[in-house]
């Protein structure tokens, strides 16, 4: 048998990428069948579905063992597998999700689930990229994927608006990580992470300036990506134009990729110099959950508050960023999953409650909801408390490994004002819980249809926010087991 | 089949669950039939899980299951899992067992009520919270069920809500337990301090391997901490005060939470912590005598009482106080043989002062009843075999178990200990027969509309009567002197010292140990004595009660009001706290607090209404941003090194 890292082409290594490349194919050509009315268009979210279980087969099957493959740019180990697992969950959930709302807005298009599949793609070779053009690459065929999906809503104009900001500004941005990638590798003469750390460790730290400067460019384009302040202004306008369940989408999967990439890049590449960059992390993160909390205070738009909370959310992460020790690794990767669960779900509520031209998005529109669907509200009320932190919810065990991974590496100030952060945000999230509950309706509920899919996507939150609040120690020993292999 | 242990907890969760959630649109049968199917089939398990038990060879007799990691965080590490020995297995058979009875009970008890869903989920739940408390493999799983159980307690003695009594007495049970929880609480947390970890196992093989000196300053601290937490669940001085007022919840719920599980709990810990505490002579001493004085303090306010349930529970007290006395000598099965015993015969008493209650239309003093011998049957002789029970006669099983703390209280304890153990049996035997000649013999002074819907309860209610009357014949058998079947199967659990020299007075206590037979003697004729008096009071006299009041009308109202330690305790701490968190409230919380968090708050807001400006929607805009972010990082890399 021949020794796989030492193999430059091993086509096994990315099978789980491939077979969601395959069915992404297949779901086009399937749609083109449909227009001619030779099958039903329904199936298309099934044969996804089916894509996305056998790429999550094929990722299970291979942890446990760290494999490089062409010509060592591409990576396959415990880490990226796991956020693997978090893009194959992100994208079925969104799926189960989409189903019904994009027949629902007659935006029941084929190359939905296909721009989903692909851009889900873009996320795992973020991930398992291991030199900086393959993760560079990854992040464009995820992000185009997403621009398109942003302006899916052809004929609304508030989406429109959305995707092409959110094209010019991605742009924009990624100018600063091209660039900044080719800063890197003009000072250090290599694309491969590990070479520059080595290259690094040889100079005995960054002695070139253009280094440095490179770093930072590359923490703007990342920056970008994971909406940190004040990278984010595209945020709130972004995610309140797209289609609910792409911005339930666009809120994790993006996120999770860039955080896995930023991990990659600045613990692999960069970790030797760590002070160089953990005080700029440091003040950027302070910013964004700052930034991110009080301005979601004052939100009146259910997803604008989202937006704002997701950036909170980005600046939490950004502390385990900081933290740079094996801890802050796994609680992001625990972070993240958490995340997907809560956040996933709470926008699922969202689009269970909206129809048709009234996307029931004013959080005004939730008062009474804990009377007339007390499941509904008692599922957002959980996802409310588990964003805010709240034991015995996901969120809350997400932030504890957080906050002590900031305190294990001597961040204690960092880990005070992230507490403080936390308590503000109990306002806003409550604030829902309140209104449910404590509010006349101020608007009739129709009776709602909920369709099986969807049921599944609450009942999956559900349970994965309770069961990672509940049982953590299971799903952090994964994570933890995931970072050995890393360095 | 100790494998199957995690169904015994898992089918009283999804009884409670089912009648939570869907209670509502059940039909009252089913719920019945949920509730105590679920109990039923947790005892059959317990059953099959103490045979499984019982076939292994006894030093082999220890299970544990592990379930999950629940936490891990640093070197803090709990992990959930279930224990089984002969002490937990023999917790379990009680619980379940006098659950399952009590169960039944209820249907008939509670059939009324419009809250039946509600009373069987939370039946239901306590049961879990129970066995999760005995079964539990650490202290922390200990410690959730001791405050699930905290909490069941709390729900149903403030089960009819609407009285303002049942609520009063409902929180009062709970801040009351919230003391000695915290304790308890303290207790755990200098455990894992002091020995790295929580699993049962591992501590009490540290504490006997780890070179701990008797006497050890540490664990007695932690060992007086733990106790603190079993005086408020056990309702020991001075934390009581909140079982008798517990008594507002219905009476089954008394007969299972107030007698016969959870109120022992504070018992079966030290119980099983009794390798810690034989490291700690000194709280051995504190153990013993708050027993020893809570067994008969509780036992003279009974004398007095005119309420059936008020005056079983001060019984209940005082039994509480005997269990303690024996784990405080360092007999510990025989604290453990004398909650199982208890178990049955209180049950039965509660139980059957239920169907008195439910005969009379909801009566409950004593002074308006009499005479019920002949209207209610059943209950009475069941009654009667409780109480022959509880106060000690032959060869009923309270005997059995009294008979044994008393001698241990001699051998292993002191005469002090003895003699206030003897007296208060006496006590005992005093107020349960007064109890019992006033409700049942004697003219009837029942109130005449009650008297024409006064009627025996339904076989539902009888039967588990019976079935107790039979456990609280036999079940002393168990535990015969000399070849006592509960001594040598607890055995293994504590160590060589079930019987340990831990004797603080000598050899001159050890002459008696060769006449137990002479002890048998004397204890019976203490309770013969007690009850002797009380016939001559409550059946040949019954004037004379009236007239010794009249006499020392000074002791009688003592004891009548309690010796007014609750207007003490209200005078002492609750007014005081109640002060206290006046001024807070008023002037720390509203005005400072209050007053800079709404300031924070407003800054906040309007913080946020500064940065929707920054909003604008244009691109130009967030394009400058990025832009502004990108000179301020090369800024701070370049002058921040």
């Amino acid at each position: 048998m021949i020794n796989a890292s030492i193999m430059t082409f091993n086509i096994l290594n990315i099978l789980p990428i491939l077979v969601l490349a395959g069915f992404g194919m297949i779901v086009l050509v399937t749609d083109v069948l449909s227009s001619r009315k030779w099958v039903n268009r329904n199936i298309l979210a099934y044969i996804s579905l089916i894509g996305i279980i056998i790429a999550a087969v094929l990722t299970r099957s291979s942890t446990g063992t760290t494999l490089f493959s062409f010509n060592e740019s591409f990576v396959t180990d415990n880490y990226s597998l796991f956020f693997n697992f978090i893009f194959l969950l992100c994208a079925g959930l969104t799926i189960l999700i989409s189903h019904n709302y994009i027949k629902r807005e007659d935006i029941n298009y084929g190359e939905y689930y296909a721009l989903i599949l692909f851009s889900t793609i873009g996320m795992m070779l973020m991930a398992s990229g291991a030199d900086l053009l393959n993760i560079y690459i990854g992040l464009e065929v995820m992000s185009i994927s997403i621009y398109i999906l942003t302006g899916f809503k052809r004929s609304k104009l508030i989406s429109n608006e959305a995707s092409l900001k959110y094209f010019l500004l991605g742009a924009f941005a990624t100018g600063f990580l091209l660039y900044g990638i080719s800063l890197t590798y003009g000072t250090t003469g290599a694309i491969n992470l590990k070479q520059i750390a080595s290259f690094i460790a040889e100079k005995g730290g960054m002695s070139d300036p253009l280094m440095v400067i490179g770093m930072g460019l590359l923490i703007v384009g990342l920056g970008f990506k994971v909406a940190s302040v004040p990278f984010h202004a595209w945020v709130p306008d972004v995610y309140e134009g797209a289609p609910t369940p792409v911005t339930a989408f666009m809120s994790v999967g993006p996120k999770a990729a860039g955080f896995a990439a930023f991990l990659r890049i600045f613990l692999t590449a960069f970790g030797s110099s760590h002070l160089e960059w953990q005080k700029i992390i440091y003040i950027l993160a302070i910013l964004t959950m700052t930034l991110g909390n009080v301005s979601a205070l004052s939100q009146t738009n259910i997803k604008r508050m989202l937006a704002y909370s997701s950036i909170a959310h980005a600046g939490y992460l950004l502390i385990a960023l900081v933290s740079a020790n094996d801890m802050g690794v796994s609680a992001t990767l625990f972070y993240v999953l958490a995340y997907i669960f809560m956040n996933i779900g709470a926008f699922a509520i969202i689009i269970v409650l909206s129809r048709k031209g009234d996307e029931c998005i004013q959080i005004n529109d939730y008062a009474g909801l804990g009377f007339k669907h007390p499941l509904l509200a008692i599922a957002m009320t959980l996802f409310m408390l588990s964003m805010a932190g709240v034991p015995p919810m996901a969120g809350f065990v997400g932030k504890f490994y957080i906050f002590s991974a900031a305190i294990k590496s001597g961040y204690i100030g960092l880990a005070i004002i992230a507490v403080i952060n936390s308590v503000i945000s109990v306002y806003y999230y409550l604030r829902i819980t309140v209104i449910m509950y404590m509010k006349e309706p101020a608007r009739e509920f129709v009776p709602l249809t909920i369709s099986p899919l969807m049921v599944a996507a609450i009942v999956i939150s559900v349970v994965g926010t309770l069961q990672l609040g509940i049982f953590p120690s299971k799903v952090m020993e994964i994570a933890q087991r995931s970072i050995l292999m890393m360095r | 089949m100790l494998n199957l242990v995690g169904l015994i907890l898992l089918f009283p969760l999804i009884g409670a669950a089912i009648n939570g959630l869907l209670g509502k649109r059940l039909k009252k049968d089913t719920v019945g039939y949920i509730a105590c199917g679920a109990i039923g089939l947790s005892f059959f398990i317990a059953i099959l899980v103490f045979c499984g038990l019982v076939l292994l060879p006894p030093e082999a007799r220890l299970f544990e299951k592990q379930l999950f990691n629940w936490i891990e965080s640093g070197s803090f590490k709990a992990a959930a899992g279930l224990q089984v020995d002969p002490l937990s297995s023999l917790m379990i058979l009680v619980v379940t067992g006098v659950g399952f009875l009590i169960h039944i009970y209820s249907i008939g008890y509670m059939h009324e009520d419009k809250g039946y869903h509600r009373y069987f989920c939370y039946l239901n739940l306590f049961t879990f919270s129970m066995l999760l408390l005995v079964l539990g493999n650490n202290f922390l799983l200990m410690f959730i069920g001791w405050e699930a159980v905290g909490l069941c307690s709390y729900l149903l003695i403030g089960f009819w809500f609407e009285k303002k009594s049942a609520s009063d007495a409902a929180k009062k049970a709970f801040i009351v337990n919230r003391v000695g929880d915290f304790g308890f609480a303290l207790g755990i947390m200098l455990i894992f301090l002091t020995f790295h970890t929580i699993d049962f196992t591992e501590v009490f093989h540290a504490a006997s391997e780890g070179g701990f000196a008797v006497g050890n300053f540490t664990i007695t601290i932690i060992t007086l901490l733990l106790f603190m937490g079993a005086t408020g669940k056990s309702a020991q001085i001075p934390l009581y005060t909140w079982l008798p007022d517990a008594m507002e919840g219905p009476t089954p719920v008394s007969a299972l939470i107030h007698a016969a599980t959870m109120v022992t709990a504070g018992v079966y810990m030290i119980a099983r912590c009794n390798v810690l505490y034989m490291l700690s002579p000194f709280t051995m001493t504190v153990v013993a005598g708050i027993g020893a004085v809570t067994a008969l303090f509780a036992a003279s306010i009974g004398l007095v009482q005119n309420d059936i349930k008020r005056v079983l529970a001060y019984s209940t007290i005082s039994q509480l106080g005997y269990m303690f006395l024996a784990c405080g000598v360092g007999a510990f099965s025989a604290g453990v043989f004398h909650l199982m015993t208890h178990a049955f015969f209180k049950a039965l008493l509660f139980l059957g002062s239920g169907s008195v209650i439910h005969a009379l239309s909801g009566e409950q003093d004593m002074r308006k009843m009499g005479g019920l011998k002949q209207h209610i049957p059943v209950t009475y002789k069941t009654f009667l075999i409780g109480t022959v029970a509880i106060a000690g006669i032959p060869p009923f099983a309270g005997f059995f178990s009294k008979d044994e703390i008393l001698l241990e209280s001699l051998v292993h304890g002191n005469f002090v200990y003895w003699s206030i153990a003897a007296l208060a049996a006496f006590f005992t035997a005093f107020y349960m027969f007064r109890l019992l000649f006033m409700t049942f013999h004697g003219k009837s002074r029942v109130d005449h509309h009650v008297m024409e819907h006064l009627h025996e309860s339904p076989k539902n209610m009888t039967m588990p009567l019976m079935i107790l009357a039979g456990l609280s014949f036999c079940g002393g058998f168990l535990g015969l002197p000399g070849a006592s079947a509960i001594d040598s199967f607890l055995s293994p659990v504590f160590g060589g010292h079930g019987h340990a020299e831990i004797s603080m007075s000598g050899a001159a206590v050890h002459q008696s140990e060769g006449h137990p037979y002479l002890m048998m003697v004397i204890s019976t004729a203490i309770a013969v004595a007690g009850i002797g008096l009380a016939y001559q009071m409550y059946v040949k006299k019954p004037e004379l009660p009236q007239k010794l009041a009249g006499q020392y009308r000074l002791i009688y109202k003592i004891l009548l009001n309690k010796y007014y330690i609750d207007e003490i305790y209200n005078a002492l701490f609750v007014n005081s706290v109640k002060k206290g968190s006046l001024l807070l409230w008023k002037r720390v919380d509203a005005m400072m607090i209050d007053g800079s968090v709404n300031g924070v708050a407003r800054l906040v807001g309007w913080f946020g209404n500064i940065l929707r400006y920054l909003q604008t929607g244009y691109v130009r805009n967030y394009a400058f941003y990025i832009v502004l972010g990108c000179i301020f990082i090369m800024a701070l890399a370049a002058f921040g090194r």
